[in-house]
């Protein structure tokens, strides 16, 4: 079998903020997401997920444990694992080109090949009018759609999303969703989406990965096996949605048991 | 129905036709007309009715009028204080005008430059920080007119210690806003620059800079007043030809009309400078809307 395009092993996280009690964000985490897999984590707010993808991302250091991608330690961050905000993050003193071209002209790409590079890849998120846009002049889908085409422009092999589509409308958000399959098809990198929406789990995802409430650990990992393009009239669809309606509901009582307790 | 047709038409041929923006500018410009009209016809009927005594406060039309003579007190030349100036007129005043202009401008480009440079290195450098920040916190609300003495043993008189306040105005401020505002970058404009692959410097020029600019700038004009009346105060003590040399000159010399054309001078001077500054704003962050962050 292929070497996993990433390998978290016994991944934790302990916040020990000073002055502050210690808060055990992610406890003994372990996955292997295959190259090309779309992973998506699911679970109640505050359970690590978003921390556990910074981690990987190289922005966080991993308290223990070991993250790996193509069998290297993850020590920094590398456009290799590139990272979607829900806030897009564009510059705003940067037009749209330039922004989506920061990473090329960081390594020192030439401009005649970068600008080449990015209105290419500008185009094929359909956004080749906006080349010349200041990132205020977009809405928010466009200006999420930008930070994709920023961070596919670095060729990466894992590309992480933390809530890209919460800020978005739902109708917004239903096209976003569609788009995302498609620059999964064409790039060929895998992508891991955190969300805590099911439907987004449901309709997108290869393999969900349910985390529990905190400390966060793999509560269970459910492969969701139907066709593309998936119909949220289709009665399995239904029966994956309640599954995980009951997984979250569980923890999400935990959640609340336990502010009680405190 | 009942309108004529000639006077429907003739109606608005009667109102030039101006765009939104056209009509806006010429709304604001005659409001300030009336606004300096209101307050010169008052002085003025102040005058007419006696109330004020002309020596003291002369009207206007007084001080203005008398432009010939006026002009004979700004030096194009000497740097020499006296009741006579040498009759540069025109030039003489254009001269006048220059230096003062040149010491505020030197002064706050030198002042911002450093300050951004100063608040930079207490960011990133900590034994910068800890030897620096507690001495900065001491002197920036040391009111500059205070290091006027200091400015004038350690550099003279001549054009220094003018710049030299300007600078120390300006320099304070920009130093404590470089500090808060490189903290408070979006954390995650930093996130992305890191994933990119920029290096420290890249992402200080690239990132950390223009997010700052906007408050820097803010900074910039909210002492580009202070930086005037500093400048006055330093050319008054006598550092050559200037607007506060003159100033002082016509206080010495009992010369109310001077002092009044010298403030109007400044007045214009001050306004026209901030109307500058704001240009060079909205050219640099061309990425603000007008009527955001200040512009």
């Amino acid at each position: 079998m292929a070497r996993p395009a990433l390998s978290l092993r016994n991944v934790g996280k302990v916040w020990s903020p000073e002055g502050r009690q210690t808060v055990e964000a992610l406890r003994d985490f372990s996955l292997d997401v295959e190259p090309g897999e779309f992973v998506v984590f699911l679970g109640p707010s505050g359970c690590g997920k978003s921390t556990l993808l910074y981690m990987i991302a190289g922005l966080e250091e991993t308290t223990s444990g070991v993250i790996e991608q193509d069998g290297m330690v993850v020590t920094e961050p590398s456009a290799e694992r590139g990272l979607i905000f829900q806030d897009a993050s564009l510059f705003p003193w940067l037009t749209i080109a330039d922004n989506v071209a920061f990473g090329l002209s960081v390594q020192g790409v030439l401009p005649q090949k970068r600008k080449e590079q990015a209105e290419s890849i500008l185009r094929s998120v359909g956004l080749s009018d906006m080349l010349d846009k200041k990132p205020d002049e977009l809405s928010g889908g466009m200006r999420q759609r930008a930070a994709c085409a920023r961070a596919l422009a670095m060729r990466p092999k894992v590309l992480m999303m933390d809530e890209p589509f919460a800020a978005l409308d739902v109708q917004t958000r239903a096209k976003m969703q569609d788009f995302l399959l498609q620059i999964w098809q064409d790039s060929k990198a895998s992508i891991i989406l955190v969300t805590h929406s099911i439907d987004e789990a449901v309709s997108l995802a290869d393999r969900v990965v349910v985390f529990t409430a905190r400390p966060g650990r793999v509560k269970t990992i459910v492969p969701i096996d139907l066709p593309r393009p998936r119909m949220s009239r289709d009665p399995r669809y239904h029966e994956y949605r309640d599954m995980f309606a009951d997984l979250l509901a569980d923890e999400v009582d935990r959640a609340f048991a336990e502010q009680e307790a405190r | 129905m009942s309108i004529p047709a000639s006077s429907r038409q003739s109606a608005p041929a009667s109102v030039p036709r101006l765009s939104p923006r056209a009509r806006r500018t010429l709304s604001s410009l005659g409001w300030g007309v009336l606004s300096i009209g209101l307050f010169a016809g008052i002085w003025e009927a102040l005058w007419a009715l006696g109330l004020v005594n002309p020596l003291l406060l002369p009207p206007p039309h007084m001080f203005l009028s008398d432009l010939g003579r006026t002009l004979t007190f700004f030096d194009h030349e000497a740097r020499r204080i006296g009741s006579q100036g040498s009759g540069g007129a025109i030039a003489g005043l254009l001269t006048t005008i220059g230096w003062t202009s040149f010491r505020v401008i030197v002064g706050l480009g030198l002042g911002f430059v450093a300050g951004v440079g100063v608040g930079a290195m207490i960011h990133y450098v900590r034994l910068f920080r800890n030897l620096v920040q507690p001495l900065i916190l001491l002197l920036a609300p040391i009111s500059p007119v205070a290091w006027l003495p200091v400015a004038i043993f350690v550099f003279g008189v001549g054009d220094v210690p003018a710049i030299f306040l300007v600078f120390i105005t300006v320099f304070f401020m920009i130093v404590l806003a470089t500090v808060s505002q490189i903290s408070s970058v979006p954390k995650n404009y930093l996130h992305v620059a890191r994933i990119m692959g920029a290096t420290e410097r890249q992402t200080f020029w690239r990132v950390i800079l223009p997010a700052i600019l906007p408050s820097l700038f803010m900074t910039l004009r909210l002492n580009l007043f202070a930086a005037w009346m500093v400048v006055l105060i330093a050319e008054s003590v006598g550092v050559g030809i200037g607007l506060g040399q003159i100033t002082s000159m016509a206080r010495a010399t009992f010369n109310a009309k001077l002092v009044f054309f010298t403030m109007v001078i400044i007045g214009v001077l001050g306004f026209s400078f901030d109307w500058a500054l704001r240009k060079v704003q909205q050219k640099m962050l061309w990425w603000i809307q007008p009527g955001q962050g200040g512009i």
